[in-house]
């Protein structure tokens, strides 16, 4: 085998050694800081406030972790996180593929008026403000509801929902179906959503995660702290260091001082970011697909 | 096929139903407020309603026009939104070239795993981080600045760092990410371009050059006419958790000063009236540059 290979001329074997370089520096900057965090958040307080944490947990410790999971603000918070990401996604699934499906469909009468009707929802919108105040109007501020309706359809996802059913399920299916008697709605259940596991996949992925990760909607629309989702109550201890007391109860003093707190956020970062972490590898393959269909065209 | 109309709206009524849920949706969410707009030419209250309010004319126009923050919150966001597309265009690009060459099947799941991961952490944990990793005297980047015997300060408390901190921990985040859709576009690239090159002896660096590069230019267009659409509107959850009192002079843009005139201060007209003003701006540049792109280089969005 290897003596049948051309060799590859003297200057693209350089040229592909500073790629692999390149690519090797750009990979170690961006996993650095993420495995800084993790040892970081591993080591003793001592260590992390004295620097001496460069790549390895020194001291290891488990503390902070404790501390967190024996929080109720935090559990809480995780609770409620669990709960929005969950039934938002619902919603917001349902809701893309019933608008997506019909726009697919040719016989479907009104085609381009609907989608005019959402594509002018991209180019014009209200703004904060009005939204604020149709949600205030609707009574559902300081409810769950605030943060799964307003945003309960994306445009963008129902457009690449629409052009994967459009061009990936070959329209022979549908007629088949229509012989066998099977109407629209029992196309679309029995036939289409099986064919489009991929795209639902990365569809809910993308919807989860920006459920898991938003905290605006919260800022704006929640007062009550049983409703505060996790990214909120991160926000008030990471970066207003308005800690939770119960958490920083029963350390030493001199603990506290020596930087438990740093420790602790630390942990809260990798403890917020571990989920999303641990899902998106198995829908990565499926990524580049979501992507290109929604960049194609009309 | 010249059936009357109502026949062929029965031939999909259950098309209707199942589009009735997200049309009320678009109806109530989304077609509401753009009527909300209104108060932007009115002097809100909230006894009188979005309609029994008075009507001002362009008095709010006129007052954020006249404002000193005016021209600042311009610059910073025009300021900020250029740097990004500056530094954050181009690097996916270099990228998904650089991620083509890449043979070994391993090392490239492998860089495509790592680089992808920042862009799912969520902004509130982004910029817990970036504030831990700044923190004076335990902070990580201090004490490297100190290793390699540069001078450290307070880098979050620093006005004119502001816009370098925001952008290039952008870029650490989403170049990744961001590059999945070129490395799309090149693996749609025919391989008999491959093909043909290779026999009259180009390199690899010219392959690059002459075949990966133009591939890539249609999908560049589009992104970058979509970029330039929305440089007046900055990304307000970020910038809002990066603010402090120290660095406020450079980091206020216009969506922060939205959410703090309009909600904060509950001054619902003015601040609609700017956030109108905003997104009538990028409308018209959106139009614009789309237009241009569509004279020059064939692609364009519509």
């Amino acid at each position: 085998m290897r003596t049948n290979r051309i060799r590859e001329p003297f200057g693209d074997r350089v040229f592909l050694a500073g790629i692999y370089l390149l690519l090797t520096i750009i990979t170690l900057i961006v996993l650095y800081p993420l495995l800084y965090i993790v040892s970081s958040s591993l080591s003793s307080p001592r260590a992390v406030v004295s620097g001496s944490v460069w790549l390895f947990p020194v001291e290891l410790s488990f503390k902070a972790y404790e501390r967190i999971f024996h929080s109720t603000q935090l559990m809480l918070g995780y609770y409620n996180s669990i709960v929005y990401t969950f039934f938002g996604t619902l919603i917001n699934v349902t809701f893309t593929v019933l608008m997506a499906f019909p726009l697919a469909q040719r016989h479907f009468y009104g085609r381009n008026f609907f989608m005019i009707l959402m594509m002018i929802t991209v180019f014009f919108s209200g703004g904060l403000i009005p939204t604020y105040l149709l949600v205030k109007n609707l009574h559902m501020l300081d409810t769950r509801w605030a943060l799964w309706l307003p945003g309960a359809m994306s445009v963008f996802q129902v457009i690449v929902a629409r052009t994967f059913f459009q061009t990936s399920i070959p329209s022979e299916l549908q007629d088949a179906a229509k012989i066998d008697g099977c109407g629209d709605t029992g196309y679309l259940v029995r036939i289409v959503l099986p064919l489009s596991k991929p795209i639902l996949a990365v569809m809910s992925l993308m919807y989860a995660v920006g459920h898991w990760n938003a905290y605006f909607d919260a800022l704006i629309y929640l007062r009550s702290e049983h409703l505060f989702p996790l990214q909120y109550v991160l926000r008030n201890i990471l970066i207003l260091n308005s800690t939770d007391p119960e958490m920083l109860a029963n350390t030493h003093q001199q603990l506290r001082d020596q930087g438990f707190e740093q420790v602790l956020k630390y942990a809260l970062i990798v403890v917020a970011s571990i989920p999303v972490l641990l899902v998106y590898p198995f829908v990565q393959k499926h990524f580049v697909k979501g992507v290109m269909i929604g960049s194609l065209k009309g | 096929m010249n059936k009357p109309v109502w026949v062929k709206m029965r031939h999909c009524w259950e098309l209707y139903l199942m589009v009735l849920l997200p049309v009320v949706y678009l109806i109530i969410f989304k077609y509401t407020p753009m009527f909300g707009v209104l108060i932007a030419f009115k002097q809100y209250n909230v006894i009188d309603g979005i309609l029994g309010s008075p009507w001002v004319g362009f008095q709010h126009f006129e007052a954020f026009f006249r404002s000193p923050n005016f021209w600042l919150l311009i610059k910073n966001t025009l300021g900020i939104s250029f740097y990004s597309l500056l530094a954050g265009f181009p690097i996916p690009i270099l990228l998904a070239l650089a991620l083509n060459e890449v043979r070994s099947r391993l090392f490239k799941r492998t860089v495509q795993m790592v680089t992808y991961a920042p862009h799912f952490i969520s902004t509130v944990v982004m910029v817990s981080i970036i504030i831990l990793m700044l923190t004076p005297h335990v902070g990580v980047v201090e004490r490297l600045f100190q290793l390699l015997g540069l001078p450290t300060t307070n880098f979050m408390g620093e006005p004119g760092l502001f816009k370098s901190i925001y952008v290039w921990s952008g870029v650490w985040q989403e170049m990744g990410y961001a590059s999945i859709i070129y490395m799309a576009a090149l693996a749609s690239v025919d391989p008999a371009l491959y093909e043909a090159a290779r026999i009259d002896g180009a390199s690899r660096l010219k392959k690059m050059i002459h075949i990966d590069f133009p591939a890539l230019i249609p999908i560049s267009v589009i992104l970058l006419i979509l970029n330039l659409g929305s440089v007046m509107s900055v990304g307000f959850e970020k910038i809002y958790l990066m603010q402090n009192p120290l660095n406020i002079s450079t980091s206020e843009v216009i969506s922060t000063y939205v959410y703090k005139v309009g909600l904060l201060n509950a001054n619902f007209s003015f601040s609609t009236a700017v956030g109108l003003f905003n997104s009538v701006v990028n409308l018209i540049l959106l139009v614009s540059v789309n237009f241009v792109a569509r004279r020059i280089s064939e692609n364009s969005l519509w």
